[in-house]
């Protein structure tokens, strides 16, 4: 029903937004790209040297944290990812088959959400603290002697099972509240007639739960993995900015970020920007990826 | 034969009883013990930031105090002490920040969305893929433009940086975004057109019929926009660490970062009763803003996934 044309008009209300943009989403996209190209750039000036294909490429690939920070990420997706999907969808279907406490239970599990990474990233490598954390002190009652896991000494597997911990536990908030809004809108005609089928409830729970909230499965899923490529926050809160002992947990996003913190560094912007490229085709392969197998599997 | 009946229909009622009960206590219980593993580390911090340092250091740890054992005077030491990190002024410096960039937003989206959603002008199928396609790329993409360009603004002085150019440099990138666009035009779309149409034959100005009946119809929305915006802004670490140079322009979360890394080397007991009570200084208010504004909150989070 919109018949008019008002072309001048609507490109004035969207000025403010369009102005904003322009400066800082769509330049920074290209010019981002351009650097990656630019052999000695300097971002004060804009100068450069020349051009290059992969010289920069090249660099954040021969850069001696970058294969360890491949596979940070790639650990830090692949187990955190699955994991709080699978804990969230439990949870949510538990939620959504009670009435009393629903909505305490709702505002406990979205506290996560709103709260500050570095704030409880900070109570997070208290509870893991060696010598008088609560987590140590649980394991003791299994005989465990006490491990380091977020000191400075501490050995990278454990640095990582600690990290994976506070990422899956910051990462349930947010499914648990997507997959219950699903849940509250499958249509309750489903439900009735498996009833009347006397379906089991795992039966029910794997032939209609799943199928139907499995658009929204898929959505958070890859969301998700793009957020877990790109964590840096929660371990800087837990472990600091130098990325656990030695930098043992650096992930791509954290090589962006630390070379970037270093700007007047020859190389460093190019290093950042290389790395940031990375990141986006490892985005984008994902998403393709994704893409691709939601639209054999998922039943709308 | 009746008789037999009955007692079948006692047994099966019996067992489906049974059955709810067993069934009801298994979740409760289960939904009890996730409950418990979120709240512990928020009970941590508190615990933690009431006590002496050697009660933090005790190998079993302790889990309740009680009141007259709680140590108050951590809060006063990680805030008001002359050598803690100044945290009174990282809260002003965020709300400062937050007030400014949430106002931008609103106004930038609530203009944009109107046009998107009641506008009728050319590119505009185009320029809509465009925002969608953006928002799939990550944005370190932007972060390492957007620091080269306020760094040539002059606004990233390594040394002697100036208040305003601090809080122009946290701001001003994020006056805007695409999410709340999309976001509230959804909303936008639900008013009907009669409305609009009405308000032309009655001679309302667009701009008229955007402010007085499009915004306060849109305003649970809107505010959803506003608390998630300024919650964001208290929240951000990122871009404040890169380009706020000085202590003084810390925001709350780099405050707090930089007291962790000042003592990671010292005896952490003696500082971490202060640490925590700074973490839950900072954490605070954002619960009670939660607590006050739940609905609003949990409405706009639960719809953000439903666009899938």
């Amino acid at each position: 029903m919109l018949e008019e044309r008002h072309d001048f008009k609507a490109w004035i209300y969207l000025l403010p937004a369009l102005i904003l943009l322009i400066v800082f989403t769509f330049y920074p996209i290209v010019n981002t790209f351009m650097i990656v190209f630019m052999v000695d750039y300097d971002f004060l000036y804009g100068d450069y040297a020349g051009w290059t294909l992969t010289g920069n490429i090249e660099a954040v690939i021969g850069h001696r944290q970058f294969w360890p920070a491949i596979r940070n990420t790639i650990i830090i997706a692949f187990v955190s990812v699955p994991m709080s999907v699978i804990i969230s969808l439990f949870i949510a279907v538990w939620l959504n088959s009670i009435k009393k406490l629903q909505g305490t239970f709702q505002t406990i599990f979205f506290l996560p959400y709103v709260t500050n990474a570095i704030a409880v990233g900070l109570a997070f490598a208290v509870i893991f603290n060696r010598d008088y954390g609560l987590f140590n002190y649980l394991l003791s009652l299994f005989g465990i002697d006490p491990i380091n896991w977020v000191a400075p000494g501490a050995e990278w597997r454990f640095s990582m099972i600690a990290l994976l911990v506070f990422i899956t536990w910051n990462g349930l908030a947010f499914k648990i509240m997507v997959f219950l809004s699903g849940l509250q809108s499958i249509d309750k005609q489903y439900y009735d007639a498996a009833r009347i089928d006397s379906a089991s409830r795992s039966r029910v729970f794997r032939k209609i739960t799943v199928p139907l909230l499995s658009p929204m499965i898929a959505f958070i899923t890859i969301t998700s993995f793009i957020g877990a490529f790109k964590e840096y926050t929660a371990i800087v809160g837990m472990f600091g900015e130098q990325m656990g002992h030695r930098g043992q947990l650096m992930t791509i996003v954290g090589l962006v970020y630390e070379a970037l913190g270093e700007p007047y560094t020859a190389g460093s912007v190019s290093l950042a920007a290389s790395a940031a490229i990375v990141l986006f085709f490892m985005t984008l392969l994902l998403t393709v990826f994704n893409m691709w197998v939601s639209k054999k599997r998922v039943h709308y | 034969m009746s008789a037999q009946n009955n007692e079948t229909t006692y047994d099966t009622r019996r067992q489906i009883i049974v059955k709810r009960v067993v069934r009801y206590t298994f979740v409760y219980t289960i939904l009890t013990f996730f409950a418990l593993l979120v709240i512990i580390p928020f009970y941590w911090m508190i615990l933690t930031s009431l006590m002496t340092p050697d009660k933090i250091a005790s190998p079993v740890p302790v889990m309740f105090l009680r009141f007259r054992d709680m140590q108050f005077g951590n809060y006063y030491e990680a805030m008001f002490a002359p050598e803690a990190p100044d945290f009174i002024r990282y809260m002003a410096n965020t709300v400062l920040v937050a007030a400014i960039s949430t106002v931008g937003t609103i106004i930038t989206t609530i203009l944009s969305a109107f046009a998107f959603a009641r506008l009728n002008f050319k590119f505009k199928e185009l320029f809509f893929l465009l925002l969608i396609a953006t928002m799939m790329i990550p944005g370190e993409m932007f972060v390492i433009t957007n620091f080269i360009t306020v760094s040539r603004l002059g606004w990233v002085e390594m040394v002697g940086q100036q208040y305003h150019h601090a809080i122009l440099a946290m701001t001003l990138p994020f006056m805007t975004s695409i999410f709340y666009i999309f976001f509230l035009r959804q909303t936008f779309k639900q008013v009907p057109d009669e409305l609009y149409y009405a308000a032309k034959v009655d001679g309302t100005k667009d701009f008229q019929y955007l402010w007085k009946i499009m915004v306060p119809i849109a305003r649970p929305t809107i505010i959803t926009i506003l608390i998630l915006n300024a919650m964001g802004t208290w929240n951000a670490f990122i871009w404040p660490n890169l380009v706020a140079t000085r202590p003084a322009f810390n925001l709350v979360s780099n405050g707090l970062r930089e007291f962790a890394t000042a003592i990671e080397f010292l005896p952490q007991e003696e500082y971490i009763g202060q640490q925590m009570a700074a973490a839950f200084v900072i954490t605070f208010p954002i619960l009670v803003v939660f607590f006050l504004l739940k609905k609003h909150i949990m409405r706009g989070v639960s719809r953000s996934g439903i666009k899938g």
